[in-house]
């Protein structure tokens, strides 16, 4: 390497990080600080009525695994922290599935709209997120309930004979969630799509591809940062999704988001709360770190 | 050049895709009708139909406290957006299109950093930290809710502007750069345009989670920030009073008319 | 000789009153405070309330000791306002600024958590029961077991609301406990009757009054205010008063340390305890206010509902919830989380 190109490499590094500077100071001061404060709060022992005393335990990381019974004083494994967060997961997991299957064709029909009249497309998808969550929420439960709009128009055109019991299920609750995060699945995925070569589709029907090869073999890894772009988006957010579970789920069934906000309010425990929420978030990075990983190395062979 | 495009157009179609996006739009508007509907109900609960009525406007339009909220909702979210879309910009020019360099993942775990802690613990750590700030500073404006907004919102602006500039070509760039363009030059007239779509996305999304979030604000937030989310969880114990919904329709109403005369102006100009 | 005083001490604070201009800030539970009562207050004295909503107690004291919270006044539930003492975080009220002190009803002054009423004064009470519809349940409704151990045809029609304190004071008094029971054998009563009973539920929800009146469930755990409001809207919703034991709360409005506007504060406080004023709370919340001779300015329709004035044959069955201490919190901590999992 030349002295000069070396030169041209820390230039560009320097750069990189200046560049990065001002998000990363934002980030540190509210994003990380609070964090610094959640790590040192899961080492500490729970106060009588919430919040935490100036005392050191483990107490709180110990019952991210084991509980005592309340009665016998029994050590058992807390398989009801597993439940929580193995149904969270899952969760996640199938609203990402479900918002990339909606999401793609959606992203993909904006973007092949005539240039002007995608802008409108992408307005038009946002303008219903300008209307709160809550009660965008509640209006998905006045569709979805034994008496709403959706059962009453199956019942009078005689699809179904009962109403379809919907309310405070894990469908109404993915309905909600596929819902709440489909935009941020819709417009990373337009963003990568709409500089796509549609020239390049040409090109492989005219080596006789089928459509099933064209999507697969040429539109998919040209829309992978999207993919991967807008699946963060999603997985990630609802995992810790509150408001969604509590008034669609009907709080039967807690997620992971739900259950740690109970420790920090009514079960007034913070420092279960706060190792609660740094193993969720070190499960998150690693998973993370992996997906990049894996996908970035399948680019350099590609 | 026409028949090239016609042509283009045709074999962008894959089959299924377009129904789908009709039924998804079609989904996507089925609450925000109910919500409309709603706000013209003659009856006291949002949840059943009692008739017609413009009762609900009028309570909306007297009650001081929604409209206080709506307004500091929109004020915190579009700072938010400005702010967490031009810091991603920037975060995301930085971090693409050049060769990996140490600090790199870094950079990139922070930025993704608040999607993966659940806000509650983000709002209890943020609650001490703008506490020790009001306790020595004095100061309890917007500039708390401005900030903590900004900052969960970066990745959600950072992530569509990231994939944009991925892969973007760069021949464009370097002819501009051998036409003696200064690298200012070629990032305003060419690198810029070339990654509006991914910065538009960006900070339509900013601007959403910021007027959805609910609990980094009621932490946060000081006396009379009520947004209007946290207006709403407030009432979520006693009975929610459908002037929300009467409000919200408003704000959408007006949300149509800016963006139709935005769309109107610059169809002209062209 | 007294009265003359009283009369004196009248004018004085009334020519304070006037003259204390500004601003107060109140910290209180969302769509809980009387918009016609506020304005009457902000014309009376000139000074600008500002309402900030919570939606718990557990949030409202977090942020109350997280410090240099702005507010003057905060509204928690009973068993709370030891906590804020305890804490360090409220005033000790000066009763000489509040003339209208006497009007608290005699039952409300010696409460156990505020002995003579120096730390907090009263602004709503009610009880928590069950709201049935009683057009798909005609058995007793003035019972527990209704969500302890569920009727067949209720099951998977029931809510209960995700409030600690309440249910398991409902659960533990079903269970032949008293409200904050240190006896294990009664607690472990409680879980197993609970976690047997959840499966029969069909959620954990607050917004009892829209899925009463739209009967979204049959039943629900409930309080009375609420209740209330579902009947008004769906005259099939009734009110029951469990024979086992039913709840009773209250929420206090104390004074912060922090405070700014004291004065303005104390002009509230004694604001509110004026009858008409109190009634004016009650017309727009719902529930009870605990302060004397207010029942005359009550809307007609919450005059002597069944919701408000429990019969007579209930009225000895209610027990006050607060927040446990020392065992009993730990047994409620532990079987609550045990069943919201």
């Amino acid at each position: 390497m030349s002295p000069a190109e070396e030169a041209r490499i820390r230039d560009e590094v320097k750069s990189a990080w200046a560049l990065s500077a001002p998000a990363l100071i934002v980030l540190a001061l509210a994003a990380v600080a609070p964090l610094l404060i959640v790590v040192v709060y899961s080492f500490l022992s729970p106060g009588q009525y919430g919040g935490i005393e100036w005392n050191f335990s483990l107490s709180g990381w110990a019952g991210v695994l084991f509980e005592h019974d309340i009665f016998d004083d029994a050590l058992k494994l807390a398989d009801g922290n597993l439940t929580i967060f193995w149904r969270s997961v899952q969760l996640s997991f199938v609203t990402t599935v479900l918002t990339f299957l909606v999401g793609f064709p959606t992203a993909w029909f904006i973007a092949t709209r005539p240039p002007k009249a995608r802008a409108l497309w992408l307005f038009l998808i946002t303008i219903p997120f300008w209307t709160n969550l809550l009660i965008r929420t509640f209006a998905i439960n006045q569709i979805i309930r034994n008496e709403g709009v959706m059962n009453t128009l199956l019942m009078k055109a005689g699809i179904i004979s009962s109403p379809i019991q919907l309310t405070y299920t894990d469908t109404a609750l993915l309905i909600g969630m596929v819902y709440v995060y489909l935009p941020l699945m819709v417009l990373p995925l337009f963003a990568t799509i709409d500089r796509f070569d549609m020239r390049l589709l040409e090109a492989g029907y005219d080596l006789y591809a089928s459509r099933w090869q064209v999507l697969r073999r040429v539109i998919l890894p040209i829309v992978k940062p999207g993919i991967i772009a807008g699946s963060i988006l999603v997985f990630v957010p609802c995992l810790g999704a509150y408001v969604t579970p509590r008034i669609l789920g009907g709080g039967k069934n807690m997620m992971i988001g739900n259950f740690i906000e109970l420790q920090f309010g009514q079960g007034k425990n913070w420092p279960l709360g706060a190792a609660l929420s740094v193993t969720l978030l070190i499960i998150v990075t690693i998973a993370l770190l992996a997906y990049v990983r894996t996908i970035s190395g399948e680019r350099k062979d590609g | 050049m026409a028949d090239r495009a016609k042509r283009s157009f045709a074999v962008t179609d894959l089959p299924g895709f377009s129904t789908i996006a009709i039924l998804v739009f079609v989904a996507l508007y089925a609450p925000i009708l109910i919500m409309t509907l709603y706000s013209f109900n003659a009856g006291q609960s949002v949840a059943s139909w009692e008739g017609w009525s413009l009762d609900w406007y009028r309570v909306a339009w007297g009650n001081e406290e929604v409209k206080k909220a709506t307004l500091i909702s929109l004020q915190v979210a579009a700072a938010a957006a400005v702010l967490s879309t031009a810091l991603a910009t920037l975060a995301a020019l930085g971090t693409t299109r050049r060769r990996n360099f140490r600090g790199q993942t870094f950079i990139y775990v922070m930025i993704n950093q608040p999607l993966m802690v659940p806000e509650i613990v983000t709002a209890v750590a943020l609650l001490l930290v703008t506490a020790a700030i009001k306790k020595a500073t004095g100061y309890s404006g917007l500039g708390y809710l401005i900030m903590a907004h900004t900052a969960f919102c970066i990745p959600f602006a950072y992530l569509p502007i990231r994939a944009r500039l991925e892969g973007m070509d760069t021949t464009l760039e370097t002819a501009a750069a051998d036409l003696y363009a200064s690298s200012w030059q070629t990032f305003r007239r060419v690198t810029l345009p070339l990654l509006m779509p991914g910065i538009f996305a960006g900070a339509m999304l900013a601007f959403v989670t910021s007027l959805d979030d609910v609990v980094i604000t009621e932490f946060i937030k000081s006396p009379g920030q009520d947004t209007l989310p946290t207006y709403m969880l407030g009432q979520l114990r006693r009975a929610m009073k459908p002037d929300v919904n009467a409000i919200s329709t408003m704000l959408l109403v007006f949300t149509l008319v800016i963006l139709s005369a935005f769309f109107l102006l610059s169809r002209n100009r062209k | 000789m007294k009265t003359t005083l009283t009369a004196l001490a009248l004018l004085m604070a009334g020519s304070g009153l006037a003259h204390a201009e500004g601003e107060l800030f109140l910290y209180n539970w969302g769509n809980y405070t009387s918009p016609d009562m506020i304005k009457k207050f902000e014309e009376k004295y000139g000074v600008k309330v500002t309402i900030t909503d919570f939606d718990s107690n557990d949030t409202a004291l977090a942020k109350v000791e997280a410090g240099a919270s702005g507010f003057d006044l905060v509204v928690p539930s009973a068993g709370f306002v030891g906590i804020y003492a305890e804490k360090g975080l409220i005033e000790e009220l000066d009763l000489s600024k509040l003339p209208n002190h006497k009007n608290i009803a005699p039952e409300w002054m010696n409460v156990e958590w505020d002995q003579g009423r120096k730390w907090s004064v009263p602004w709503q009470w009610g009880s928590t029961g069950m709201s049935v519809n009683v057009k798909d349940y005609t058995g007793d409704i003035n019972t527990s077991s209704i969500f302890m151990d569920p009727p067949p045809e209720l099951q998977g029609k029931i809510n209960v609301i995700p409030e600690m304190g309440d249910v398991l004071a409902l659960a533990t008094m079903w269970a032949g406990g008293n409200v904050c029971s240190e006896d294990p054998e009664v607690m472990k009563k409680v879980r197993d009757a609970l976690l047997a009973a959840k499966p029969k539920w069909m959620s954990m929800d607050y917004s009892t009054v829209e899925k009463m009146t739209n009967h979204d469930y049959s039943a629900t755990v409930d309080w009375n205010g609420s209740s209330l409001r579902s009947r008004l809207a769906n005259p099939d919703v009734a009110y029951g008063y469990p024979k086992e034991g039913y709840g009773l709360w209250m929420d206090n409005v104390v004074l912060l340390k922090d405070a700014k506007n004291t004065e303005n504060a104390y002009l509230f406080l004694d604001f509110i305890m004026d009858p008409e004023n109190a009634a004016m709370l009650s017309a727009f919340a719902r529930y009870a206010n605990g302060i004397s001779g207010s029942e005359a300015f009550m809307p007609d329709d919450m005059k002597s509902t069944p919701e408000l004035f429990p019969p007579a044959e209930f009225k000895d069955k209610g027990q006050f919830v607060t927040v446990c201490t020392g065992k009993a919190l730990d047994y409620q901590k532990a079987i609550w989380t045990e069943l919201q999992k």
